[in-house]
């Protein structure tokens, strides 16, 4: 089976004044479809750049990154946006949701971008909703829930778009223990049951134990020798 | 419009700074539709005047030079011309100071040339049999409940009587309307005989403030100017003739550049407004940076985003300046209601709204071009970062 994320070669290097540092160092890595990674590794180990270069929030320096077949290093910011859009579901440490929208409003906003209509984006997110056991909060806004029910919308939004991979970025680090195995086992459904593909960087090992493979990278670097061919088989 | 109740939510995250913005907007658009409304009335002084076919004929030194009342028969004998009659600005107030008149002292065929001024066949008798008779403008009597038949006693600014008293005390035989709706900022006069002011004021008899010359022919008007005007030439009462709507023009022009005097307080309000709605939306982006970062993120473009904050611009704009605008067309009706012609104000139309409309964008856009600029411009894992 040929890998949903293909990277090569990627390095990523970061200029501060006259300094660059190089955050990523050739990494090779493959990840198959309906994988569930965990990234651990250590502050500053180059977790989030990763995540963030395989969700195309960010280019890379040097490499090559693909996703799906499609080399998304070569995207311009304009058709990353669109790819982004159709391809990744994005969940973060601190939700990050809209505090003035609804639950079923902030779901609904990467809906936004097709055609579908009113009816059909309420309804779409209504589902998803559903999916992460909040149907029931779907008026309520992110100030009236708690840190895993936002989470869970968050999820919730991430899936909406029904995007292959999902990349999530420290998912459970704002939540308490229950809150944190709710949102790890609702991702681990998503997977599962859904096929979802999803990179999760996490510092906890807890959380890594969800994963069904685990990656550590440590100053830029995997240090698993055979990684990309373990991952992918 | 599925964008609408994003911009919507958005801008009304900080509820209070939001409101105080708008009301600011709702100060400024009120504000912009009073002067608006006043300014059209002074730029179109003499635009809505009835009188196609009427000149003036006036002191060419000044209004306020009077002329004699010889060249009524001279300017009557010009070839072209069909009628003629003349008037004097009187003033004066009634009761009150407060209460200045727009009074004009004029001969019996004076409403001959002015068809637009609606009055009776027994008006204009009574007019021209009572010496102290008085013709009111139908916004001037209902604004002092003037009828038929009151003694109205004006207190003269200029002209005393030969007795020393400044009372006149004048009869009111009739009450004019005017029908079109454009001209009825022409009901606010009062008439009285010339032959009463003639005969009883210390000074001032014996001239006329200016002549009207009704013209056979419309298009014979600069010919007949001409012709009025060489009847003066190297005298020591030279005249000037015009059209009615540019004697109008230059009457109003006296008073002051209102077109300047009001352009310039309405810039020093929209200049405030640019800086308190700039700085409303700059503090609001800059609050929004991670949650801009995330629309980024799932997929909004860089212009997605400059539009988005754009749009929330010029709906704060639109909603403090739709309400602003309802507000001063609300008060100037109220004004014109209450006050009549006394301020000259055009009713807040179509137009008023196009220009508030075109502001409301203009001003939108450039408060919010800056903050848009830096939303379009964020990196995404910066501001994730919070760096």
């Amino acid at each position: 089976m040929s890998p949903l994320v293909e990277i090569r070669n990627l390095s990523k290097v970061y200029t501060r004044g006259r300094q660059k540092i190089e955050v990523l160092h050739h990494v090779d890595l493959d990840i198959a479809p309906g994988d569930f990674l965990a990234l651990m590794g250590p502050s500053g180990s180059g977790k989030t750049t990763l995540l963030n270069l395989i969700g195309g929030l960010d280019s890379p320096t040097e490499g090559t990154l693909s996703v799906g077949g499609k080399r998304i290093d070569r995207l311009g910011q304009s058709e990353l946006a669109r790819w982004r859009a159709s391809n990744v579901g994005f969940v973060f440490q601190f939700y990050n949701l809209l505090p003035m929208l609804s639950a079923t409003k902030n779901v609904e906003l990467p809906l936004l971008l097709t055609k579908l209509s009113a009816a059909q984006r309420r309804s779409h997110a209504g589902v998803a909703l559903e999916l992460v056991g909040l149907a029931d909060r779907a008026a309520h806004k992110p100030g009236e829930l708690s840190g895993g029910q936002q989470q869970r919308v968050a999820i919730a939004r991430a899936i909406v778009s029904d995007p292959t991979l999902l990349v999530c970025d420290e998912p459970t680090g704002d939540l308490d223990r229950q809150s944190a195995v709710e949102v790890l086992t609702l991702l681990q459904r998503l997977n599962r049951e859904h096929g979802k593909t999803i990179v999760m960087v996490t510092h906890d090992p807890k959380a890594a134990e969800y994963a069904s493979h685990t990656l550590h990278l440590d100053k830029g670097t995997l240090v698993e020798g055979t990684v990309a061919a373990e991952v992918a088989s | 419009m599925k964008y609408l109740h994003l911009v919507w939510s958005t801008l009304f995250r900080r509820k209070t700074r939001t409101i105080f913005t708008i009301v600011s907007v709702i100060a400024a658009f009120l504000l912009f539709g009073l002067l608006d409304s006043v300014r059209g009335a002074f730029a179109n002084a003499g635009h809505n005047v009835a009188g196609a076919n009427r000149l003036i004929t006036m002191s060419k030194q000044s209004l306020v030079v009077s002329l004699p009342t010889s060249l009524l028969m001279r300017i009557q004998a010009v070839p072209g011309v069909k009628a003629v009659t003349y008037a004097n600005w009187f003033g004066g107030y009634y009761q009150d100071p407060k209460n200045q008149l727009v009074t004009e002292t004029v001969p019996n065929n004076y409403f001959d040339l002015f068809p637009e001024f609606r009055l009776s066949a027994a008006e204009l008798r009574a007019f021209h049999s009572t010496r102290t008779g008085a013709i009111a403008g139908a916004s001037l009597a209902e604004r002092f409940h003037w009828k038929v038949g009151d003694k109205i006693p004006i207190q003269a600014t200029i002209f005393p009587q030969k007795g020393g008293s400044n009372t006149w005390t004048l009869d009111l035989v009739g009450i004019y309307h005017v029908a079109d709706p454009n001209l009825k900022g022409e009901e606010g006069v009062l008439f009285f005989n010339w032959d009463y002011f003639d005969q009883a004021a210390q000074f001032g008899g014996g001239t006329a403030g200016w002549y009207i010359d009704r013209v056979a022919q419309p298009k014979d008007a600069d010919r007949v100017a001409h012709a009025i005007d060489a009847l003066s030439a190297n005298s020591d009462h030279e005249t000037k003739t015009q059209s009615e709507d540019a004697f109008t023009a230059a009457f109003v022009s006296q008073f002051a550049d209102i077109g300047l005097i009001v352009g310039s307080i309405m810039g020093a309000v929209f200049f405030t407004l640019i800086l308190l709605t700039g700085n409303t939306m700059a503090q609001a982006v800059r609050e929004r940076i991670p949650e801009l970062a995330i629309l980024k993120t799932i997929g909004f473009s860089n212009r997605s985003v400059l539009s988005l904050v754009l749009a929330e611009s010029v709906l704060l704009l639109a909603i403090g300046g739709a309400v602003g605008l309802a507000i001063s067309g609300i008060a100037v009706s109220a004004i014109r209601a209450k006050l009549g012609p006394q301020i000259p104000m055009l009713p807040v139309g179509g137009a008023a709204w196009l220009r508030a409309v075109a502001l409301m964008i203009a001003i939108g856009l450039v408060v919010g071009a800056l903050p848009a600029r830096r939303g379009m411009q964020l990196r995404i894992v910066d501001a994730l970062s919070g760096r």
